[in-house]
């Protein structure tokens, strides 16, 4: 039986390989493309959003489908973007950097990801149902996503069930492989950043995702099964929806940050050709942040009229997060400190990511201020707080490490002066579309608005500019991609790619071959 | 004989239909419960809703089967099987929480928002909207008796419940005495344990359904009767969700004694069901004491 | 420090000094019209001057390295990567920041929670999509809905200068007077937001939110709801008119007045009942049910030949003033004057090519109110 010879085989023939792989750099591939795919399908929508509100008026959407965009814009980014591109990085790096032979439950692995395109087909669906698609917003608030949504909040529903099982088998994954995998002599404290970082939010998403699927159960059960949760006459309570939801929510937003971090420690200290400053702080810092995001969810409610000391409560416990947050920050800065650098376009996108998210996270603490909050929130002044977060943030650490580890990968260096190109009209289109949003938020724009009123217009008119630029340079990278990974251009990448990089994955040949360890890796 | 490597198996077809019949029985599962509140469900949904359950069962006796299999072929290292360990527990992890966000609604329900509406702490002004209404635990008249026309009373825990948990702490036991059993090479006395496991199982079951039917068609306690029976039937139901599971899982583990796939220090298929009727087991003396006693 | 680095601090400096530069065209929070929204305010310039401070050195220190120790200009690499003290100080520096904008926040706060001794008690309802005020303890009791015509939605007319933030009813308050106002919602959650009197309050439907404002200054203060309630959401828009005291006692005792007379039961012609129907049709229901009535199926269902609207009279009647629970069509029994509704009825009946023929009067509206 070919099963014995788990050493020998290469990849299998043809389109059935992809289905019934269970090799972990097969599978990551296919979760990178898989949220490359849900980038364009979020992103034309977020073209749809920004084409409305070009100007003042009703012209192209009517309110509902506006909303239907925000909402499935919203999910389709969290859900089907950025966590499955940070999996995807999970599935190639973390084996190849604790020195295992594949992730410690290869079949699952391969089961978390093939349930993904299943749930979000049944979630994009639903745009062609009658009465259309979720339009409550991603954080679904009741009870307008319970009496008075759209039909198609049942499947929305179980899609969220479907996205929760494979987030959850998937973390497992994870931690197994990062707690039983590792190659003798890789240490706790000797693990690479990336695969810390990983460990943390595996953790969380394990804690949270179980009750984001209750909260949808109970959702289910008062539109459906006569149930009065979230509903006042029968003694519950739509404040309560809020509060299970952000102990999910906020966590969540986490999961989707930490695991930047990690990658931008990793290209920080390569191109600045120096140790990462401060390793066991790092640690500590990315612990201590996992650990408040359990205690902080209300900071996203400060307006629901909680009782004075919740609140209290909430503002000083988000305020703590600035502090192991900025513990990063300032290590990576010393890390460039005296180093001797390039610039290449994983770092270019790696600083750009320290010097946004830092932007973003500051926000965020104004935020924070409770009773500054109350001016700020559900106004475009949080929209730009969480898009600096998640796109310069989040985002551009992926591409960082698309960029970082694709010759790698593939075998190949990509293009770099497309690289310099892509990252360039990013950055500036990123910072068009996002900067002016903070003032239309102070100036009182409320989010969710698919019309507004005419002190907003020229400020939504650049935004809306600066997201087309930002958008339409993402075509830079596909084709970049593409010359590199399908038409093979551009030279081919030596095992260590760059000058003295740090990781048991610059130690195996370039391309990557299919099997990696298979003999564990001795670390000193 | 040398330890195995890790093993990795070559290809699977298991995990794609895995998949698709994942999707298949939540999908026709949303067709019927969406089609139900439309009106009538169609004979589609409901025909799928069969073939789905039919491929989930033919998924998982194959996928389960193959890892069995392997296992008894001697595949699996010792560090394999540390990984299955290890999954095992953070997936009754990731059941604890599921459960934790339930619980958390219970405890905001009774300690926050009932008694705001009722006019009582931070937010007693409520009560303008309510007027009449008084915030009691168990909540039996509710704010609109109209739409949630509330409950007459609620079980009493001193009797069938409190059976019920002697009943589930002796099931745990006998697991327990199953396990030693198991261990200590004696086949029959494991599975007469496993068997009398069993039978307490399904004795929990039945009484929790008789239960079920007294309380809907004495005490008029539904899951529209308001907060209280919503959170009951939420948490109990779930609960018996999971000793359905826990059930099945020891019902296969009889089998497989019954088969000699386990040896006194092998058998982590039997730890894995013993931890998850362990865990259903705690969940029970939690719901116990915060549902039908306080 | 080096010239290059003057300069950047420079440019960060100029970036916020063009900042402060836009507060003036009102692209900052404004300041406000209360002791609470002007020290909001100076609450967020502060912790806004903070994050710039931070950002300057955190930002001045990266392209100080960028600049200096690029490996282009040959700079060789240090081999430091760790420090107790250093990561103690800048644990410690930043905790006592926030020690620093805790403390007036904290004040602040506690200030906004102060719902006591309020003169005057406003009830604030939020419906999809208009808002209802009713003045606790007087006989006045409206709605306020967007007054801006379709026309300059669908941009078929010039958008006037208060496009999307005007309303047909404001809310009327005086100057230098504590209220306190009481908010809930009647169907989902919706958000009652003044910029300049800094009160931001979620309306909770079952529950009441407590808030309270006491403005300095008469004028017009506009606002907009602020949470997701569905596809009206941008079109509910907050008036606040602040009056003198006497002002606002004779409009308190006006609109009792006209409230009383209102409520009276009058006889209608047909033509009456039509052309007030219009106007009732045009502001409660053509949101949902369009303004041709032939509404969005499946989720609003068209009125135009609809069985109901050209069936038994009192099915009609039940639908409109008792609502159907669990969707988002409104007892409009509790929200419309019974001539209002008789109204709305008779023009439902006859408008669009429905031609039933019958109308209902107000008496007749009043007496199945009765029986219910
Ligand atoms: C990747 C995602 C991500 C990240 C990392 C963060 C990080 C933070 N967020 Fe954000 N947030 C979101 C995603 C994220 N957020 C999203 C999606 C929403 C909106 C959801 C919705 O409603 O749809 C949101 C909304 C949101 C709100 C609710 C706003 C509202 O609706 O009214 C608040 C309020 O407190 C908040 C706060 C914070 C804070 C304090 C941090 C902190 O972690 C930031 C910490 C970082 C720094 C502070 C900068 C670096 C530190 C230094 C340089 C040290 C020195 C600094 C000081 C001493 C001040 N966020
Ligand atoms: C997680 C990540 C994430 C990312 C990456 C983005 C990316 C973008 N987002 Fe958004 N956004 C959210 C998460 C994210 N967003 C969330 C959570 C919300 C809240 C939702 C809610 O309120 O419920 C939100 C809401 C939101 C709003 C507010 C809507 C409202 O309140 O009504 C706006 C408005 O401008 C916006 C804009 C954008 C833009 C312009 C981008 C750009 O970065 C997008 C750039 C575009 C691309 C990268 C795609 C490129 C496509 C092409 C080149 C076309 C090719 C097409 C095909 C091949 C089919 N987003
Ligand atoms: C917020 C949206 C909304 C508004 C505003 C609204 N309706 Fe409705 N209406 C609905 C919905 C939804 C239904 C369908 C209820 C159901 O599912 O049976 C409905 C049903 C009806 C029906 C029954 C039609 C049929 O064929 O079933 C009538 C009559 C009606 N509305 C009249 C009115 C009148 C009169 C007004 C204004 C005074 C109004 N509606 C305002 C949402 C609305
Ligand atoms: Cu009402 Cu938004
Ligand atoms: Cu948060």
């Amino acid at each position: 039986m070919s099963e014995h010879s788990s050493d020998h085989h290469g990849p299998e023939k043809g389109l059935l390989r992809w289905v019934y792989t269970t090799n972990h750099k097969d599978i990551g591939t296919m979760y990178l493309l898989f949220a490359l795919v849900a980038l364009l399908v979020g992103g034309t929508m977020a073209f749809v959003i920004r084409a409305e509100l070009f100007q003042p008026g009703l012209q192209l959407v009517d309110p509902n489908f506006f909303n239907q965009m925000t909402t499935m814009h919203g999910l389709i980014m969290v859900f089907g973007a950025i966590m499955p591109a940070f999996v995807g990085l999970a599935n190639w790096l973390v084996p190849m950097m604790v020195g295992a032979p594949d992730m410690a439950l290869p079949r699952i692995n391969n089961w978390s990801f093939w349930l993904l395109p299943f749930a979000f087909g049944m979630l994009f669906c639903t745009l062609f149902m009658d009465g259309g698609a979720p339009n409550f917003g991603w954080t679904f608030y009741a009870p307008l996503s319970t009496d008075y949504a759209p039909p198609s909040v049942t499947f929305f529903i179980f899609s969220v069930h479907m996205m929760g099982i494979s987030s959850i088998m998937g973390a497992v994954n994870v931690i197994v492989t990062i707690f039983n995998m590792r190659a003798p002599g890789m240490t706790f404290m000797k693990m690479p950043l990336f695969v810390w970082t990983w460990l943390i939010t595996a953790f969380l998403l394990i804690a949270v995702m179980p009750v984001l699927a209750g909260v949808v159960t109970m959702m289910l059960m008062d539109i459906h099964f006569g149930t009065s949760f979230f509903n006042a006459a029968g003694g519950g309570d739509p404040v309560m929806f809020q509060h299970v939801f952000w102990f999910f929510g906020h966590p969540e937003v986490y999961i989707m940050i930490l695991p930047a971090f990690g990658v931008v420690s990793h290209i920080i200290s390569t191109f600045s050709r120096k140790p990462l400053f401060g390793y066991t702080s790092m640690v500590w810092a990315t612990a201590s942040i996992a650990v408040l995001s359990f205690i902080v969810w209300a900071h996203h409610m400060f307006t629901v009229g909680m009782p004075l000391v919740g609140e209290l409560f909430f503002m000083y416990s988000t305020m703590l997060i600035a502090v192991p947050t900025g513990v990063k920050v300032f290590n990576w800065v010393t890390t460039m400190f005296k180093g001797s650098m390039t610039f290449e376009t994983p770092m270019l996108f790696a600083i750009a990511f320290v010097v946004l998210f830092t932007i973003g996270g500051l926000s965020g603490l104004m935020l924070a201020i409770a009773p500054a909050d109350f001016q700020y929130h559900d106004t475009y002044f949080v929209v730009a707080h969480f898009h600096y977060v998640l796109v310069p943030g989040a985002l551009f650490s992926i591409l960082a490490a698309v960029y970082y580890w694709l010759p790698k990968w593939c075998g190949r260096m990509y293009n770099e002066s497309l690289g310099k190109w892509h990252f360039w009209m990013s950055f500036i289109g990123v910072n068009i579309t996002f900067f002016p949003m903070h003032f239309v938020g102070l100036a009182g724009m409320p989010r969710r608005i698919p019309d507004y009123a005419l002190q907003f217009a020229e400020f939504n008119a650049i935004v809306s500019v600066g997201a087309f630029i930002f958008g339409l340079s993402q075509l830079i990278f596909i084709y970049n991609l593409w010359k590199t990974v399908v038409k093979k251009e551009g030279e081919a990448a030596t095992d260590k790619v760059w000058d003295k990089p740090e990781g048991l994955e610059w130690d195996i040949p370039s391309p990557a071959p299919y099997h990696t360890f298979q003999e564990p890796p001795v670390v000193k | 004989m040398e330890t195995p490597r890790y093993y990795v198996p070559a290809k699977s077809h298991w995990p794609i239909f895995g998949a698709v019949a994942v999707f298949l029985t939540i999908y026709s599962m949303a067709s019927i419960i969406h089609q139900s509140s439309q009106g009538q469900v169609g004979f589609f949904p409901v025909a799928l809703a069969i073939v789905a359950g039919l491929l989930m069962l033919y998924m998982l006796f194959g996928w389960f089967g193959e890892v069995v299999n392997e296992g008894l072929r001697g595949l699996n290292s010792d560090q394999l099987k540390r990984s299955f360990r290890i999954s095992m527990g953070w997936f009754i992890f990731s059941e604890v929480m599921f459960f934790a966000g339930f619980f958390g609604a219970l405890f905001y329900a009774r300690t926050l928002a009932v008694p705001w509406l009722g006019g009582e702490g931070a937010k007693g002004v409520s009560n303008i909207l309510w007027e009449g209404f008084l915030p009691h635990w168990p909540l039996l008249k509710t704010p609109d008796m109209q739409q949630f026309p509330g409950a007459m009373s609620t079980i009493d825990a001193w009797k069938l419940p409190f059976v019920n948990t002697v009943i589930l702490i002796i099931s745990s036991l006998t697991l327990t005495l199953a396990h030693h059993c198991l261990r200590a090479k004696d086949k029959s006395g494991t599975l007469m344990w496993l068997v009398v496991t069993l039978i307490l199982g399904v004795a929990f079951m039945c009484v929790q359904i008789y239960e079920y039917s007294h309380a809907i068609n004495d005490l008029n306690l539904t899951m529209s009767s308001g907060i209280y029976g919503s959170t009951f039937f939420l948490l109990t139901g779930f609960h018996g969700a999971h000793v359905t599971l826990g059930g099945i899982m020891i019902f296969v583990m009889y089998w497989r004694v019954k088969n000699d796939h386990f040896t006194p220090d092998d058998h982590f298929g039997f730890e894995a069901a013993a931890w998850y009727w362990h865990f259903v087991d705690v969940v029970w003396l939690l719901l116990f004491t915060f549902v039908y006693v306080i | 420090m080096t010239r290059m680095g003057i300069s950047a601090v420079s440019a960060f400096l100029l970036l916020t000094s063009s900042l402060s530069a836009f507060a003036e065209w009102g692209l900052n929070l404004p300041e406000g019209v209360t002791r609470i929204s002007q020290e909001v305010h100076s609450l967020h310039m502060t912790i806004f001057y903070i994050c710039v401070v931070i950002a300057v050195i955190v930002f001045g220190v990266m392209l100080y390295s960028i600049i200096y120790h690029r490996k282009s200009r040959g700079a060789q690499a240090a081999n430091f990567h760790e420090s107790t003290v250093v990561e103690i100080i800048w644990t410690i520096i930043p905790l006592v920041i926030l020690v620093v904008m805790a403390i007036p926040a904290t004040s602040t706060l506690i200030d906004m929670y102060d719902n006591t001794e309020a003169e005057i008690d406003i009830q604030i309802t939020g419906y999809q999509w208009k808002w209802r005020y009713t003045y606790v303890k007087e006989e006045v009791d409206f709605f306020s809905n967007l007054s801006t015509p379709q026309d300059e939605i669908d941009n078929k007319a010039e958008k006037n200068e208060n496009y999307l933030l005007e309303v047909d009813n404001p809310l009327v308050i005086p100057v230098n007077t504590k209220v306190r106002f009481l908010m809930t919602a009647e169907d989902v959650i919706h958000s009652w937001w003044v910029p300049e009197l800094s009160v931001k309050k979620d309306t909770i439907p079952g529950f009441i939110n407590e808030a309270w404002t006491k403005v300095d200054k008469v004028g017009i203060y506009r606002g907009q709801c602020t949470e997701l309630c569905g596809k009206g959401h941008g079109f509910m828009p907050i008036v606040v008119k602040v009056v003198e005291q006497d002002e606002y006692q004779a409009w308190v005792t006006e609109q009792a007045k006209i409230q009383a007379a209102a409520r009276e039961i009058k006889d209608m012609s047909y033509e009456e009942l039509m052309a007030q129907g219009e106007k009732v049709y045009s502001t409660n229901c053509a949101a949902c049910h369009k303004p041709d009535g032939s509404g969005m199926p499946p989720i609003f269902p068209a009125l135009k030949d609809s069985k109901i609207a050209l069936g038994d009279i009192n099915d009609h009647l039940d639908v409109v003033v008792n609502g159907k629970k669990g969707t988002a069509m409104a007892a409009y029994g509790s929200q419309l004057s019974v001539s209002d509704i008789a109204a709305v009825v008779t023009y439902e009946r006859n408008a669009w090519g429905n031609k039933k023929g019958d109308f209902a009067t107000p008496k007749q509206v009043k007496s199945f109110k009765e029986n219910k």
